[in-house]
């Protein structure tokens, strides 16, 4: 078992969600990522997702795109990031990594080098937000060669069929996407996001992990109810944008008050 | 035969490929959107009351078919035959509209209650505004801030034929900006809303969808070729940005021994700023299609930089990617300062003022009766997609030449 189905389990056993924090590496400078990863873990993430910034990011509202901005300004290229994540683990920080964003960098590192590199940096898997089923294979089987864990998106117009075949590609969770809608936006129904948790829990018999909308401990709650984690991203991405290089502490305290919010 | 769509060479239907090029890179939220689409196409591609009525359309409401016109005068001037082929003359004043009275109807049929675009030089947004107000659909295009200054006057338009215009402020204020924001819209209102893209890019079935609307131009040509001049070509010549227009009269010629040019927007030098990834980018990623595109090692986008808005786009349409590695045709390009050259040359020569993208296909003629005379070819025969009108771009042209005639004296 790789260390993100390990967190997922361990959370479990604790009769809590596990929750996953996203945060979008190099922002507000590649310096201050590791102590921002740090301050999560030490905030009561069991998974961090660390985005990639990407020029053009279709899934994104305001506060990524502008967070990916920043990034890419400040010079964030997917081999900093990989060493930031070498860093962390030098550092003695064991928080599962999933590295989490779009196709085209990968791409342009290449498949195999990409998925060689993240895994001997300290990455535990991967989430490409733009490979379907469908286009997923050859990336995927790289992933698996290389050792990583493979996190795939189900959304609310996915039939269960699909969802199903969706899963079984799964190794670490499934990630479930509580409305169609960029990430940022406001919830409209977590309840009915938790509901579908629990069918797609069923359907795949993966660990749902639920995002998009998720902002504040009373919203964890709701998700968590029925779901074997919590994603937290635009939330965590905005308190970076207000406090800039030394976000650190607040970031810890705002994981501290979602984590709360994820036990049952 | 029409009803039943033969697909085109190299495309495989089950992945949405054009050889290696294409598919469907979106998110999840959109897979099942795109097969709802797929299906709707296929189905309304294969029954005669579709096309009857799309026909009826294309005839009495946007007039075709458009003529093909000798140039002579032009013709002298290049040392070639030119004949074009008066997309300007379609109603809106582009090719563009062939595609959106076609999709148009599609997002009808499926009974979408809500139509949007993106837009580069507006062209799009004008003929999708336009079909939305035939069909009787509310339309909202997304148009990078940058065009929205550039081509003031199709804001107007596309508002006046009441549709919602969005000035997209993120990334380089352009065309690849006004899609990502299209994409994002689509994303959240995926159940009602119809996304009418505007040149054959985007995740499979878009390139099919439009080249098959825009194949119109190319069975049309081809017939007043054979008709009016008594025989085929010996080249295609077509601009390219997204390649809608391009892949259109190109696929009336695909199966002749006929030369097929595409032209992209050099911009300031294939060195400096440009907008022409067929001829120096690098196959990637965007917009939910593998293709060339201009991109960074890093694998970030690339700002394109064309005097037209319309080719001011960083990727290009798959099957202009898949043509290019078959060889099948030749992509070229023509800089801002040739094409503005062309603009001018064929205002006055033949008294017709072409948009910006269009003059870049003009531009290219002079080089490619050179390379066919080179070839052996006496008295060359061009074709040459005159893909839309130049009203839009009056004020940039005329800021252009002005600043060029006050550096002469
Ligand atoms: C007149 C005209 N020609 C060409 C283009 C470029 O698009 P495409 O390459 O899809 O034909 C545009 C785009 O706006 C246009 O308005």
């Amino acid at each position: 078992m790789g260390r993100i189905a390990e967190a997922m389990a361990r959370a479990e056993s604790e009769d809590r969600a596990a929750l996953i924090i996203y945060l979008c590496g190099g922002d507000p400078s590649l310096a201050a990522t590791p102590a921002l990863i740090q301050a999560a873990a030490e905030g009561g993430a069991d998974i961090v997702e660390l985005g990639v910034p990407f020029s053009d990011p279709t899934a994104d509202g305001p506060a990524i795109q502008k967070a990916s901005e920043r990034a890419l300004a400040g010079g964030a290229t997917m081999a900093g990031l990989l060493a930031v994540v070498e860093q962390v683990r030098a550092a003695g920080c064991e928080v599962p990594i999933l590295l989490f964003g779009y196709y085209n960098p990968i791409l342009a590192m290449g498949e195999a080098a990409l998925c060689e590199r993240a895994a001997k940096a300290g990455v535990d898997g991967l989430l490409v937000v733009d490979l379907p089923l469908e286009e997923a294979p050859p990336l995927r089987e790289q992933s698996a060669h290389a050792g990583l864990d493979w996190v795939p998106l189900v959304a609310p117009t996915t039939g269960l069929d699909r969802a199903e075949a969706i899963g079984a590609t799964a190794t670490g969770f499934v990630y479930s996407v509580s409305m169609t809608g960029v990430t940022g936006s406001a919830a409209t129904n977590l309840a009915s996001a938790a509901d579908r948790a629990a069918e797609l829990a069923k359907a795949t018999g993966q660990r749902i992990a639920v995002g998009f909308g998720i902002r504040e401990a009373a919203d964890a709650a709701v998700v968590a109810a029925q779901a074997a984690g919590v994603v937290v991203g635009s939330a965590v991405v905005r308190t970076i944008e207000r406090e800039g290089e030394d976000a650190a502490p607040a970031v810890r305290d705002q994981v501290a008050a979602l984590a709360a919010g994820c036990r049952r | 035969m029409r009803e039943t769509l033969s697909l085109p060479p190299g495309f495989d239907p089950v992945t949405g490929r054009f050889g290696r090029f294409g598919g469907r890179f979106v998110a999840e939220t959109l897979v099942p959107a795109l097969d709802e689409l797929t299906q709707a196409f296929f189905q309304a591609w294969s029954d005669p009351k579709f096309h009857a009525e799309l026909d009826l359309r294309l005839r009495d409401y946007v007039g075709r078919e458009t003529p093909l016109y000798h140039a002579e005068r032009l013709s002298e001037a290049v040392g070639a035959q030119v004949w074009l082929k008066r997309e300007d003359l379609a109603h809106t004043g582009a090719h563009k509209v062939n595609n959106t009275v076609g999709q148009v109807l599609l997002a009808k049929r499926m009974g979408k209650t809500r139509v949007i675009a993106e837009t580069g030089a507006g062209q799009h947004g004008v003929a999708t505004a336009t079909a939305c107000a035939l069909f009787g659909l509310p339309c909202e295009v997304f148009m990078g801030a940058e065009d929205v200054r550039r081509q003031a006057p199709n804001v107007k338009r596309m508002e006046l034929l009441g549709a919602k215009v969005h000035a997209v402020q993120s990334g380089s204020r352009t065309l690849k900006d006004a899609m990502n924001e299209a994409l994002r819209d689509w994303v959240t209102n995926v159940e009602t809303t119809y996304y009418c893209v505007g040149s054959a890019a985007g995740p499979h079935p878009y390139p099919l969808i439009v080249r098959e609307l825009q194949a119109v131009v190319g069975r049309e040509a081809r017939e007043q070729c054979l008709a009016q001049h008594g025989k085929l070509p010996d080249a295609v010549l077509a601009c390219v940005g997204g390649g809608s227009n391009a892949i259109g009269i190109f696929a009336g010629f695909l199966l002749d021994e006929v030369d097929l040019v595409g032209v992209e927007a050099a911009g300031e030098g294939l060195e400096g700023k440009h907008a022409a990834p067929l001829n120096a980018g690098k196959a990637g990623v965007l917009h939910g299609a593998l293709s060339y595109l201009l991109q960074t090692p890093d694998g970030q986008i690339g700002e394109a930089h064309s005097i037209s808005a319309g080719l001011d786009y960083p990727g290009v349409g798959p099957e202009h990617s898949y043509l290019l590695e078959k060889k099948r045709a030749r992509y070229v390009a023509a800089t801002d300062a040739e094409a503005l050259a062309a603009f001018q040359q064929l205002t006055r020569l033949e008294g017709i003022i072409p948009a910006l993208e269009s003059a870049h296909a003009v531009a290219a003629c002079g080089p490619v009766a050179e390379s066919l005379r080179a070839r052996g070819v006496t008295d060359p025969t061009l074709l040459v997609c005159l893909s839309g009108r130049g009203d839009k771009d009056l004020d940039t042209a005329l800021e252009l030449i002005g600043a060029q005639d006050g550096g002469a004296h």
